[in-house]
């Protein structure tokens, strides 16, 4: 419905008044043109990824869904590797788990920086529940509505600060929450130093910081999920009803409620949405959701372990839902897919190698315009490695000696490319400094001076690479480059890849 | 009562409390002017702790340094508040500057990535394990005692009394000096700010330098009180700290240092006399937190916030 300027009063002027001078102008009283036409300038998307996009939104959301979820489902009869399947499933896992923080950051904007907790809360209230660790065997028909029920309660906990804190305030008290939650699963079990609870004394709860082993499989009506198969298209059939869910949930009363309330909370109370009330819906949503899928992690591993359940998750989701885009479903297990896949291609340093060089290049290609600019740099930092090998080679021989790790026959070609000094340590240090720095200049410089620049800055990229961050692939690596991803989109793009800009009313 | 133990949890609340404030005082004046929460403020505190160690190192490590222990630990402080308040601009005109006119979630994430950059960086170069500081063979540690049961080492009077120091001085800078006045300027309104004249550019870096400066001078500490340092020390400070700038009144400068001692003294006491206190010491900060926020969200000293529309 659109209600014009025009539409109100016409006709109700006393008979003889002259008409009101900006007759003309009615129609446009508090209408801000660029807001007005705010989609259908994204309707008109442009060029090769506008197509794109415009012909995905044409397809019907059953389609959509089959789309996004197809491969999934297609995948296992494709390949039966027991490792892939693993990290399909920790892939899938992760999506749940991301949906569930979509509600609460995507579509309410509410920045829940404990949502891991409750990830971590479902899996430990469900091995408490069902493992040899506890010594009670539910069954997991019973269990889970127990866990959902528990984590929403907590989340309801959780959001009543929602009420009286507002953006940051919300983001540290959930924060402290998270870290208070790893605090007291390292520590409830039932040792010295534990608390002794009113009526029943020291418990040992969580089995502290070994973690809480021998959970119990799924037992669903006598059904129990053993494989990883099994459990595999367990946690797809539940990510497709959630994903059907909140499709609907989105067009619904409540889900448009939610996006009013992230646009402008304040304008959103005026207009008499229940704020408080949605706040809490999507607390305990993203809660719930969180719990089950920690449920099905706890089933998966047979064990809850307090490392598992720390800042390092919160970022990789962070990461999977900003790189989604806020408040897109389907976005959501595209960034699953790059987030999830990505670490697990970087396992071992060959194939990290050239997954590193591969987004090298393609980001060299897609950012750089016009198209001579990046061939340019390429041909400029191979020429310019040969060039200091050779240099290199004569005067400073230790520069040389090293050999590349994992090898491979990429790796055996860069050994002629890329200075591999035989004792690293130091000088590897120093070139990671001076590449933090390059890349930051690199954003300060223009035309023609940061194509010059690029070159030795991807040479010591390459250098820093080799020597340093290959040690370190599945660790500290990674969360670097997820860190630096984090700061590199909210830059570019504040409202992540898939997600659409926000118009904003100054 | 058990006054020995009393006695040594207020001395070592008061120490902690002290390390608290200066990290506080950061949190506090940048959210002053941007309205930013710099999560990565506790990783910079952790490398101005670990610059102190290198220097520390660069002098001749702690058996056997060049100049004596307390002109070194002199340049340990320069030169930590020197890098890390550089460190800080950079993170600044890098991470957040770029961002000042997003919706709010987008400058929050990306202080969140730098925080996790800052502290697999450390991991990476230095790696896990715990570096020593030395601070007996150092400056020698003396413990004073004032009747039977109250102790206090000169290190702890070092700290409490570089802090106060600190922290004075900054109070003079932002109410006393044509800077000091800029920045109050900027925080009360930064448009009209910058409509008079003032450079908004330069007054935020000099905050997030003077920010990062005290946070680093807070890292030295750290690693002089407590001997060890390690490359994960910087989160659940940071967290704290932003706890006591929160329960002191978000952009007061007393309140900061108010809340500081607060928290470190609440810490101390509830590892000395609460049930599980040795290990669940955060928990009753998180729950000191809460309470605060359920009776006064605007902290000891903050005043309340009137929203225009």
């Amino acid at each position: 419905m659109t209600l014009r300027g025009g539409d109100l009063g016409e006709g109700n002027l006393p008979a003889g008044l002259p008409e009101p001078v900006d007759a003309a102008d009615r129609t446009r009283v508090g209408v801000d043109d660029w807001v007005a036409q705010a989609e259908e300038r994204r309707a008109a998307r442009t060029g090769f990824t506008g197509h794109v996009v415009t012909a995905w939104e044409r397809v019907p959301a059953p389609g959509r869904l089959a789309v996004l979820i197809g491969p999934f489902a297609i995948f296992p009869l494709i390949t039966n590797e027991g490792n892939l399947y693993r990290y399909g499933l920790i892939t899938l896992i992760y999506a749940l788990l991301a949906l569930g923080l979509n509600v609460v950051v995507g579509f309410a904007g509410l920045l829940d920086l404990g949502y891991v907790a409750f990830f971590g809360f479902g899996a430990y209230l469900y091995g408490i529940m069902a493992s040899g660790h506890s010594g009670h065997h539910l069954e997991a028909v019973i269990a889970i509505p127990i866990v959902v029920v528990s984590t929403a309660l907590l989340g309801l906990l959780l959001g009543l600060t929602s009420w009286r804190l507002l953006g940051d305030y919300l983001a540290i008290v959930t924060l402290f929450f998270l870290q208070a939650f790893v605090i007291f699963v390292n520590n409830a079990n039932g040792g010295i130093n534990d608390f002794s609870y009113p009526f029943v004394g020291k418990v040992d709860l969580t089995g502290g910081a070994n973690g809480l082993d021998q959970i119990d499989p799924l037992n669903l009506f006598g059904y129990h999920l053993t494989t990883t198969k099994q459990y595999y298209f367990f946690t797809l059939i539940s990510l497709t009803l959630l994903m059907t869910m909140l499709y609907f949930v989105n067009g619904s009363r409540t889900g448009r409620a939610w996006r009013a309330l992230r646009e402008d909370p304040l304008a959103a109370e005026v207009m008499s949405i229940p704020v408080n009330r949605l706040k809490l819906l999507a607390f305990m949503f993203g809660a719930a959701t969180a719990g089950f899928s920690g449920t099905i992690f706890g089933a998966v591993q047979s064990g809850a372990f307090p490392g598992d359940y720390d800042v390092g998750l919160l970022i990789t989701i962070y990461a999977i839902v900003i790189l989604g885009g806020l408040g897109s479903i389907g976005g959501v297990v595209i960034g699953a897919l790059v987030v999830n896949g990505a670490p697990e291609l970087l396992r071992s340093s060959a194939n990290a190698r050239f997954l590193f060089y591969g987004v090298l290049l393609l980001a060299l290609f897609v950012a750089m315009r016009p198209w001579y600019k990046p061939v340019v740099v390429l041909v400029g930092t191979i020429a310019f490695g040969f060039a200091l090998h050779g240099i290199a080679s004569a005067v400073w021989s230790r520069g040389t000696a090293g050999h590349i790790e994992g090898g491979g026959s990429l790796g055996r070609a860069l050994e002629h490319w890329v200075l591999l000094p035989s004792n690293t340590g130091r000088i590897a240090g120093w070139a990671y400094f001076a590449l933090i720095v390059a890349a930051l200049v690199l954003t300060l410089v223009r035309g023609w001076w940061r194509v010059v620049l690029l070159i030795p800055t991807l040479y010591l990229a390459s250098f820093v690479w080799e020597n340093k961050l290959v040690e370190q692939v599945s660790g500290a690596t990674r969360l670097i480059l997820l860190g630096t991803l984090l700061v590199v989109i909210m830059n570019v793009r504040p409202s992540g890849i898939f997600g659409t800009s926000r118009v904003e009313i100054v | 009562m058990n006054w020995s133990l009393f006695f040594g949890e207020l001395v070592s609340g008061l120490t902690l409390g002290s390390i608290y404030a200066l990290i506080a005082l950061g949190y506090t004046m940048v959210y002053g002017i941007l309205k930013l929460l710099n999560f990565a403020h506790g990783d910079v505190y952790m490398i101005g702790a670990f610059v102190g160690f290198f220097i520390l190192e660069w002098l001749g490590g702690p058996l056997s340094p060049v100049v004596t222990g307390w002109l070194a630990v002199a340049i340990m402080f320069a030169v930590a508040m020197l890098v890390c308040g550089g460190l800080g601009v950079g993170i600044e005109r890098f991470a957040y500057r770029p961002l000042r006119d997003a919706p709010r979630i987008a400058p929050l994430i990306s202080a969140l990535g730098v925080s996790i950059f800052l502290q697999n960086s450390a991991l990476l170069l230095w790696g896990p394990q715990f570096r020593d500081y030395n601070t007996f063979d150092l400056i020698g540690v003396k413990s004073y005692s004032i009747g039977n049961n109250f102790y206090i080492s000169n290190v702890q009077i070092l700290t409490i009394s570089v802090s106060i120091g600190l922290t004075i001085v900054l109070a003079l800078v932002v109410s006393r000096t044509r800077t000091g006045k800029a920045m109050r300027a900027t925080s009360f309104d930064r448009d009209a700010a910058e409509m008079m004249g003032i450079s908004i550019d330069r007054v935020i870096s000099f905050t997030f330098f003077l920010g990062s400066a005290l946070a680093a001078a807070g890292g030295v500490m750290f690693g002089l009180v407590f001997g060890q340092i390690f490359s994960l020390m910087g989160f659940t400070a940071g967290l704290k700290g932003f706890t006591a700038a929160v329960v002191g009144g978000i952009g007061s400068i007393p309140g900061a240092v108010l809340g500081g001692f607060l928290i470190g003294l609440t810490e101390a006491f509830a590892t000395g006399y609460l049930p599980g206190g040795s290990v669940y010491a955060n928990l009753y900060v998180f729950a000191l937190l809460i309470v605060m926020f359920l009776i006064r969200p605007t902290g000891l000293l903050g005043s309340p916030v009137i929203q225009k529309v």
